[in-house]
This record gives C-alpha cells, structure tokens and sequence, in this order.
C-alpha cells in the first residue's frame, strides 16, 4: 500500500496524474510537464517532497559521529545553519545513499534524506551509532511535511505568502538554512534545491502543509510534479539515487568525486575502498543529436574506448532536445560523438560536462 | 470525457474515421495522450507500407516513455501527417485533429468489427 504525504488530497483534488515512487503516491503532473517546467525556469514552481524524510541527529558526539559516518567532510559545517551535500557509503565504497545534512548545533545536525533509501539509511546510522556513539539519539521526523518553492521568483513569492518570513532570512546565502517561529509553528527554511534554480526548501509541521501550499498556490507558485522535478534535476546535471548511482557503484564513478574528501586524514565509512580502487569509468553528460527518439537510462553507448550506459535521460524541456548521464569508459572526452542505441538503430550524442542549463538559460549548444 | 461520436475505436486506444474516398484516417485518443503525457517524439510509417491489422506501424514518445501505435485494420499507407512529427505538442492539444496516418484498407467494410465511443468509454472506464 502506498503512502500518502500531507498533500495527498490538495494533489487528488487538483486532478494530478499519481504514480507510486519509492512506496508513496506522488504527482506526476497536475497538467503538462513541461509547462510546470518552465514555470520553475521562468518564473516559480512548487514541489511536494514530503516523501523524503528530515532525520535528526542529537546529543554530544554528533560531529565526531558525521565525521566517521559521511564521506564529505562535515568539518566545512562551522557557520550555523550551513549545509553539505555528501554520500552515505558502505565500507566497500557503494552509495547508500546521498543526502544534505545541515549544522545546526554542536548537538544537532540534520539530515534530509531520499524517500525509497530513509528506513535502509535510518537503520544503518542506527546500527553506526550503536557502535561508535551510542548516546546519540537518531529521530526520523515524520511529523514535518517539505516542500520546496524554486524559481527566480521563489523566494519573493514564499516571502509573500507566508508573513513574518522575510526579515529571517532575506539574507540567507546558498546552501544554508535557518529556524523561523511562526505563529503556527517553526519552519525550517534552506536556500536549497534540486532545479539548478534560486529557491527555497520549507520543513514544517505536516499539518501546516496543506496551508502553505495554498498560500504559495494564491501568490502565483506553480504547483509541479515529480516529471518536472525530473526534468528540471537533470538538464541541472543533479544525481538521482537509485539511477545515477546505487550500492554497487562508487561515488568515483557517478560524478560525485568533488563530494568525497579523500585528502584530509579522516578517516570515513568506505575511504579504504575508494583510495583502493582505480575509477577506469566516469559519468559524463550526452546531448542527442540525431533525431529519432529519446536517451533513456539502460540504453548502450558506444564510444572509440569501449561501451558504457546512459543511467538517467530525458527530454530538456530549456534545449529542446534529448539530454542523459551516461557512465562511460574514463578515456571518453568533452565533445567525442558517441553512438547510443536508441530502440533498433544507432543515434549520435555529444559528450558534454553537465550542467546543461541553470538560472533560466540553456548552458550547452 | 471527449470522444466524438462519429469516430470508431480499437482497444489499442487508435481512433477511425472514414472518409468520403474510402480511405481511413487514423489517431490515437485523448484518453491516449493524457496517460502519456507531454509529446516529444513522432515517429510514422512510410507511405507505400504495407501494414497487417495490430501490426506496430508507429512511434509517440513522450518526455517519460515510448510508446507503440497499432495499424487497427490491415491496409496499404497513402499518407501521414508531417505536420504531427514536426510539432508532436499539437498531438496532446487536439488529439483527433493531430491524425497520424490514412490507410487505404485491404478490405470493404474494415471497420465493422471496431468498438464505437460509447464501447470505448466502457473500456477506458
């Protein structure tokens, strides 16, 4: 049986097409996909992503903890608030997940993590913690719905509907976060996302969800759906755990190196693997330039160095044209053409370093 | 729901109209291009094909998937939109203006055995 986010009935009752992902009942799309799309690139869309799950981590020990348990570095987290991207990894260096995690207080840090991986990540950290820190209390916070405002006029829009919201964090930079208390109750609001676009993510009390969209929905905010949300990460070059990556990769070879410190002395869950293992293949962007079809994940790619896999594509609403993450043998170079095997035939992409497009504009020819 | 009356239909979800020189227009239906969604990619058969009836003779791809279009009576090709494969979004606006290929049928009376809308709305429910 599916799950039901707060938002359930608000997307039922606005006629959205669901579809079941990671064990919820989500919103494909509440009309054209690529119109809500657009609506992010030009102007503001809102995504339910209350599937996913804010898990908190407190007690003396935290940051010793986080420091064992991630493979990114949460030594960067000095500032109050700031936020940091990283891996979740198996001691044999395969992704668990990926997830952000915020600093908060010394003794209290928090994650947000993927809808279908929450109860594998909870359990693992719960079996860490036990070993490592065991006065840490671990605390999947189900009670808190998210949804995330992206757009050039995201935070206007959020600024506008919700009083009281703007002082707090009109100053906000990328990638942090701050608590605002509301008369009814404390937000949690990051400049973060996952569309390559300004915005916000909002955490707040599940039963406030419903409010809050609507509010967002009166100021003009585009409700989108996860076909947008797809769309939108990728033309971004943004991974999707369970496509881009998954536990029998290494993040070395899914474009996540810049988020694993290997440099420092630290020693993390799943360092030794990866200082051992050589990454003879890498993930790389292609831009199809045959008409023809679409680039899908599991079709073959054939390069002069060997073959490969596209792990996520799609059509890029901003370029107009077909877009992919492929894992490629390393040798393979910005601009090589390469042979994708699209149905019965062979169609021709260009390798390109991701992003494709960010802040409104197409970033690839 | 739109499904108008004067069309027949196949459980393929391919709509049929008859025109005055006996040749055969064919679509697929609203209910159709709302499941897959924004349209991204046509592709038709060649003019001159020959096609068996519930043989795959075409492509609609959408942003999430591809899907295949079913030639709902055996007959030969004489024409297919151009129009459709250069704009595939005008397929999701108007799904029985955007048709998609003209069969001349191999037999008279090809479309007696197709479902007409009311049986079709039944199908789709």
């Amino acid at each position: 049986m599916p799950r039901h986010t707060p938002l359930y009935a608000v997307h039922r009752a606005a006629g959205a097409r669901m579809v079941d992902f990671g064990g919820w009942d989500m919103p494909v799309n509440y009309g054209s996909q690529i119109d809500e799309h657009h609506a992010v690139r030009s102007r503001a869309g809102m995504f339910d992503v209350s599937h996913m799950r804010a898990v908190d981590l407190e007690g003396s020990g935290a940051r010793d903890f986080l420091r064992h348990a991630l493979a990114n570095n949460v030594d960067k987290l000095t500032v109050s608030g700031k936020a940091l991207y990283s891996c979740l990894l198996r001691p044999d260096g395969g992704v668990l997940d990926d997830l952000i995690v915020y600093f908060l207080r010394e003794d209290f840090f928090r994650l947000v993590v993927n809808a279908g991986t929450a109860d594998k990540d909870i359990a693992w950290l719960q079996a860490l913690i036990a070993q490592h820190t065991p006065q840490l209390r671990l605390t999947p916070r189900e009670d808190l719905a998210m949804i995330a405002v992206q757009g050039p006029q995201a935070r206007q829009k959020f600024w506008h509907a919700v009083p009281g919201t703007e002082a707090p964090t009109r100053d906000l930079k990328p990638f942090f976060g701050v608590e605002v208390t509301l008369p009814d109750g404390t937000y949690f609001i990051a400049r973060t996302g996952y569309t390559g676009e300004d915005g916000f993510e909002v955490i707040l009390p599940a039963m406030r969800a419903e409010a809050l969209w609507q509010a967002l929905a009166v100021a003009g905010v585009a409700p989108c759906g996860l076909g947008a949300r797809d769309t939108l990460r990728l033309e971004a070059g943004m991974n999707l755990y369970g496509q881009d990556m998954d536990e029998s990769v290494s993040p070395l070879v899914s474009g996540l190196g810049w988020t694993v410190d290997l440099a420092s002395a630290r020693d993390f869950v799943g360092k030794a693997a990866l200082a051992a293992a050589p990454a003879v293949q890498r993930l790389t962007g292609l831009l199809l330039l045959d008409a023809g079809g679409v680039l899908r994940a599991h079709q073959v790619v054939h390069t002069a160095h060997g073959d490969g896999e596209i792990t996520s594509g799609t059509f890029s609403p901003t370029l107009g044209k077909s877009i992919a993450l492929a894992r490629l043998p390393a040798a393979v170079a910005e601009g090589d053409v390469v042979q994708v095997a699209v149905r019965d035939r062979k169609l021709s992409a260009r390798v390109v370093k991701p992003p494709f497009a960010r802040n409104g504009r197409a970033l690839v020819q | 729901m739109n499904l108008p009356a004067e069309l027949k239909y196949a459980e393929s979800h391919e709509w049929m109209r008859t025109e005055p020189d006996g040749t055969v227009t064919i679509g697929i239906t609203d209910h159709a291009q709302a499941a897959l969604g924004d349209l991204v990619f046509i592709e038709l058969p060649q003019v001159g094909r020959v096609l068996k009836a519930d043989e795959a003779c075409a492509v609609v791809e959408s942003v999430k998937a591809a899907s295949d279009v079913y030639a709902p009576i055996a007959g030969e090709v004489v024409a297919v939109n151009d129009a459709v494969t250069a704009s595939p979004e005008t397929l999701n606006e108007d799904a029985y203006g955007a048709w998609l290929f003209r069969l001349k049928p191999a037999q008279p009376d090809a479309l007696a055995g197709m479902l007409d809308a009311a049986a079709y709305a039944k199908i789709i429910g």
